[in-house]
């Protein structure tokens, strides 16, 4: 065990590289230069940190280890960091992802570079803030203020109508942050602790954890996003500069699940349980609903987006099927839509960048041109279907094992989404990828450049090397997971004792 | 044997990384020398494994490589399980691709993109190898769809032409319909059985339904709605598990994707659309045989889409003028065969009639490149006849295919073509077995069997016989393909003239226990092996007649008198249409699913998300907030100090706040 707070370090990190971001200056080729540099230099150095923080991980202790705990606003209210087989794994995976924004931004950013690299440094440090926050309003702050940098970053870099997204982005969550804030409030109230470890050992009642877990969820179905509260993500994503559109899908969509495996299924088991069909519902929409739309999208990266929520429905459906199979494999589709969904977000950044347009139609037999491009995208597209020996069939088939234990209805409807995946992300490929290349614009186009094989064939190695060998994400997760699995199964058992001890 | 499986398995993925990733650095010809050689290797041991497994003691070899997916008791690894239906599916995958191999040196020359060729056709061979090999369900799904990848991109490989790429997504889609079934199908077995791998269901299978005689028992699962005990529960997994087979191998309503298939190169159609890919799903339904032995529901809706796909198949492939589709429709017909013969108990002749149809349907296909090689690329029959005196080879080599498909032999000895052996096992076990369907499927597969001798002599009479339809100027330059496309031919003529003589009494004979030992399951009440042998004489000679009339018939419509087609064509208008049009499967799809979805999904778009949740959402809320905001923006000046302002006092806020709440 470390004796340094290494949590700490690696949350704020990336504040040490806006310090130094601070003091360059943006008005020549030099000034850019180092920009990137330091933004690039932080990043990586974050990651590196991560990876201890992996490293230092003991996968045989279900609890919070590297617990850093101070004083902090009195009233019990306290600086508290750890992580548990939960959060880990989200800590390495959102400073993994961070490099490639920066060098995705690499020549795309052309106006307030500096400004831009602040934001989406603080942006890191506060979704980094979410994953090992153990107190509710330590989690709370990072939560929500990681909307803001995002706002901006839409709003101020994004496409054309990006005051339009921005604010449909913010108007959602927003809606759903103040009743969690007020739930929040309501705990403790009840609890007397904004403890996060106190809070999963406290009993709610039975009345008081629907209303909690309806608050709760609120907030993170928005973030998800589920449907019907899901249209916010599109818009937002085609708005989004790339690297944008790379952190909205890749970690804030997973802010989401991770709450709901934090808070809702440990804290308020009866509601979870109660709600829980309520959930498959929406999950199982999600998964037909956004992949038919999806089908029919004209805008790459809109097609894309739907597709998010539909993976984002087994994220869902896997978490209340309350069993191991169903929640780990909500965790490992959430790490794997992370790379996945970023990986095809930087695609289409590559052939934006190219010819400044996301018109699907605007494409066609690029495979002639840009061979590895075609290459690249063609197992991204195929981790997105599911396909096995991937990243995306990992979490998918174990979702649907956990759904199909906890209700077979639900495992049969969200398997057909094996058969829509196919069919939007196929026919994305064929028009875009496949065919003569016929259209005099793209006939100049140039294959990968080094920045972007760089940026593109890590995330291929990494798609298939976790699709092949996904056993240190279980390592790391197991106990954790059998824990949460087990006090869930045991608090509802009790609640039934109980029920029955009373007639 | 532990390395030689490994070798076996992973070689032609080694020649797929070499020929994909270095491909344009090492050339063409590079590529096609290392991916052959390593197929050469792979083929080698694999006949070596087969004597040793299938032919020798060993019963079975298991290999573990790599930790999988462990969650709770989901508990799956990377490993091997080579027993003799493994072995047997060894020597029928890495015979015919090497040879696939080999042959596509000579068709594909003029192709620039060969080392891409043989990358995808190595790719196939060792998705194919991951299937056969799997020792339980997962990894056996990860081969699954690994050869539909590997297809769909084979299908798909001349990427320009559209119809190439419509094919080539059809057939994953479709596929994937099946696939959705295969899962669920597993998900079944995981929660019956607690595990999906083989050893564990295969042993907890033989004790699993109650004694005959006792009670039902309890509610094992609720599936659907329904609330099944375990024998239904098991019908239920078998059949689920049966859907995925039926898309793999293009049964009865998910046949769409094969005839489009043929799109693809040629010499893929042979090793995937014919010999390999499209037996995977025969291969699944005899590697489950413990669980479907134990359902006769099940089987007896196998027989039924088994004898509904031969025969149906069969009345489309009559009035074809592709070459290659109908070859294909005569491959989905075949299938059907297979499946009867699982369906009615008869494994050992199913697996006997996937090794058989390998050698002689791989040898057609390739015949038929070779005659597309010779006119120029020409596919349609009504545009060949009269090539027999110009590729004599070639017309020999379809020769020996076309008996060996139509089992030429005479019954009652042991004189005979592959065919003959396998396909009048299957039509005698049908007849032989106890199913209820037993009577209809032994109808179907006889009047099958004349359907497939038609077709069959019609092809061969149109293409070889009689006068020359091409061009003059095509006519000039038929040539007969290279020594490198003749010789694989001349591997797969022998293997169709001999393998059944060669092997009947292992697969389906005598030797039938120590062969298989085991690794098809067969219950004590399963005593088909012996009933095959004692059908009346009449049974034993229905094929042979059927081949015969077939030939006849054909024969006097495509060389006595060419005008009957054209005139029964014109007499039966509507039969024909119909046919011609494969009962009009693709028009209702399409209808049916394609455009429905295409309307539904902009119907949710549009109006689910536009109108109603938008409009209702987060819109209708803008609309007041934009009145507000449209102040708002102008104070808005864009630098981020601004920003950075309002965020530092949204935080403010929201700090206060909560110290305030924390205070009470």
């Amino acid at each position: 065990m470390t004796d340094w707070p290494v949590l700490s370090a690696v949350t704020f990190m990336p504040l040490v590289g806006v310090l130094l971001l601070l003091l360059t200056r943006e008005d020549s080729a030099y000034g850019r230069r180092n920009i990137l540099n330091v933004s690039l230099l932080t990043t990586i150095f974050t990651f590196l940190v991560s990876l201890y923080v992996w490293y230092q991980f003991d996968p045989s202790n279900p609890g919070f280890q590297m617990i850093e705990k101070r004083e902090w606003l009195g009233a019990g209210i306290s600086y508290h960091l750890g992580v548990d087989g939960i959060s880990i794994l989200f800590v390495p995976l959102t400073a993994f992802l961070m490099p490639f924004c920066v060098l995705a931004s690499w020549v795309t950013i052309e106006k307030r570079l500096k400004e831009y690299m602040i934001a989406f440094l603080i942006l890191e440090t506060l979704m980094l803030g979410v994953f090992v926050s153990l107190d509710i309003i330590l989690f709370y702050v990072f939560f929500e203020a990681g909307l803001i940098p995002m706002f901006i970053i839409i709003g101020v870099w994004g496409g054309k109508e990006r005051v339009y997204a921005s604010y449909k982005f913010f108007l959602y969550t927003l809606l759903g942050s103040v009743l969690m804030l007020l739930a929040m409030m309501a705990m403790y109230w009840q609890a007397g602790t904004t403890d996060i470890t106190q809070l999963l050992a406290y009993q709610f009642p039975r009345q008081m954890q629907t209303w909690l877990w309806l608050a709760f969820f609120a907030s993170f179905a928005v973030k998800m996003p589920m449907w019907p509260v899901h249209t916010w993500l599109p818009d937002a994503h085609v708005q989004a500069p790339t690297a944008g559109s790379v952190i909205l899908a890749g970690i804030l969509l997973k802010l989401g699940g991770y709450g709901f495996l934090r808070f809702s299924l440990p804290m308020f088991p009866l509601a979870s349980d109660f709600f829980a069909p309520f959930v498959f519902t929406l999950s199982v929409i999600a998964i037909i609903y956004t992949s038919l739309v999806a089908m029919m999208q004209t805008d790459i990266k809109k097609l894309i987006a739907y597709s998010s929520v539909a993976h984002m429905g087994y994220v869902t459906m896997g978490t209340f099927a309350a069993n191991v199979q169903g929640v780990q494999g909500a965790i490992f589709q959430m790490l794997s839509h992370g790379i996945v969904s970023g990986a095809l977000f930087l695609c289409v950044g590559v052939v934006y960048d190219r010819l400044h347009t996301r018109e699907i139609a605007a494409y066609g037999g690029l495979v002639n041109n840009m061979p590895k491009y075609a290459v690249a995208f063609m197992v991204f597209t195929m981790a997105n279907v599911g396909l096995p020996g991937t990243s995306g069939f990992v979490g998918e088939v174990l979702t649907l094992v956990g759904a199909f234990r906890a209700n077979t209805w639900v495992a049969l409807f969200a398997t057909s989404g094996v058969i829509l995946s196919a069919a939007y992300a196929l026919w994305l490929y064929r028009r875009v990828i496949f065919g003569a290349l016929e259209k005099e614009s793209l006939k100049a186009l140039l294959d990968l450049s080094p920045r972007e094989k760089l940026i593109l064939y890590p995330l291929v190695i990494l798609t298939i090397f976790f699709g092949v060998y996904p056993a240190p994400v279980f390592d790391a997760t197991a106990a954790s997971v059998d824990l949460l699995v087990n006090n869930y199964a045991a608090a509802l058992q009790a609640a039934q004792d109980v029920a029955l001890s009373v007639q | 044997m532990d390395t030689i499986v490994k070798a076996i398995v992973f070689l032609p993925l080694i020649g797929f990384l070499i020929a994909g990733l270095l491909g344009t650095q090492i050339g063409a010809k590079a590529s096609e020398y290392v991916t052959c050689g390593l197929m050469l290797v792979t083929a080698a041991l694999s006949w070596f494994v087969f004597f040793h497994v299938a032919l020798g003691e060993e019963e079975m070899i298991s290999v573990s490589v790599l930790r999988w997916i462990q969650s709770g008791g989901f508990d799956v690894d990377w490993a091997f399980r080579v027993d003799t239906l493994t072995a047997v599916m060894f020597v029928v995958v890495n015979t015919v691709s090497t040879l696939v191999h080999i042959y596509s040196i000579g068709y594909m020359h003029h192709d620039p993109n060969r080392p891409r060729f043989f990358a995808y056709l190595s790719l196939f061979t060792f998705a194919m190898l991951m299937l056969i090999t799997s020792d339980n369900l997962l990894q056996m799904f990860f081969g699954w769809e690994g050869v539909g990848v590997a297809s769909y991109l084979l299908i798909g490989f001349w990427y320009k032409k559209p119809s190439a790429n419509a094919a080539a997504m059809k057939a994953f889609i479709v596929n994937r319909v099946g696939d959705f079934g295969f899962a669920l199908g597993i998900f079944c077995v995981f929660v019956l059985f607690g595990s999906i791998n083989f050893e564990t269901i295969f042993a907890a299978a033989r004790n699993y339904l109650p004694a005959e005689g006792a009670a039902a028992g309890d509610v094992v699962i609720n599936l659907f709605g329904m609330q099944l005990d375990k024998g239904h529960a098991l019908t239920a997994t078998c059949l689920l598990l049966f859907m995925g087979a039926m898309g793999k191998s293009a049964q009865f309503l998910l046949h769409t994707w094969l005839p489009d298939a043929m799109e693809g190169p040629t010499p893929v159609s042979a090793l995937i659309h014919a010999a390999t890919m499209v037996t995977a799903g025969v291969f699944l339904v005899a590697r489950m045989s413990p669980l479907f032995e134990l359902s006769p529901d099940a089987l007896t809706f196998v027989t039924l889409i088994g004898a509904i796909t031969a025969f149906f198949a069969a009345t489309v492939g009559l009035v074809q003028n592709d070459i290659k589709r109908v070859i294909a429709y005569s491959t989905c017909s075949q299938l059907g065969y297979m499946f009867v013969a699982l369906g009615v108990g008869a494994y050992g002749a199913a697996i006997f009639h996937l090794f058989t149809h390998a050698f002689f349907k791989a040898l057609l296909f390739l015949g038929a490149g070779s005659v597309i090689h010779a006119v120029d690329g020409e596919q349609d029959m009504r545009h060949m006849g009269g090539l027999r005196t110009h590729i004599p080879v070639t017309y020999w080599m379809m020769f020996i295919g076309t008996i060996a498909l139509t089992g030429v032999g005479i019954p009652g000895t042991v004189i005979g073509t592959a065919g003959f052996f396998s396909k009048d096992a299957i039509i005698e076990s049908a007849f032989a077995s106890h199913s209820v369907v037993s009577g209809f499927a032994f109808v179907l597969l006889v009047i099958a069997a004349l359907f497939t001798s038609f077709y069959s002599w019609r092809l061969t009479f149109m293409t070889f016989h009689g006068k020359p339809r091409a061009s003059s100027d095509v006519m000039h330059h038929v040539h007969e393909s290279p020594q490198v496309m003749l010789v694989p031919l001349y591997i797969l003529a022998a293997g169709a003239l001999v393998a059944g003589f060669l092997f009947h009494d292992y697969f389906f004979g005598h030797h039938y226990a120590e062969f298989w030992q085991g690794s098809l399951f067969t219950s004590a009440e399963n005593e088909l092996l012996e009933e095959f042998h004692h059908v009346p004489l009449w049974v034993k000679w229905s094929p042979f007649a059927a081949m015969a009339l077939g030939l006849l018939t054909a024969w006097y419509m495509y060389i006595r008198s060419p005008e009957t087609p054209k005139y029964l064509a014109e007499q039966h208008r509507g039969l024909y249409q119909f046919l011609l049009n494969k009962w009009y499967f693709d028009e209702l799809y399409d209808f049916l699913f394609v455009r429905t979805a295409k309307r539904l999904g902009t119907f949710l778009w549009k109006e689910g998300d536009g109108r109603v949740i938008d409009g209702y959402g987060p819109n209708g809320i803008a609309a007041r907030v934009l009145d507000v905001t449209d102040r708002v923006v102008r104070l808005q000046t864009g630098y981020l100090y601004h920003y950075a302002f309002a965020m530092l006092i949204g935080i403010a806020a929201l700090v206060t706040w909560m110290m305030l709440g924390s205070s009470f």
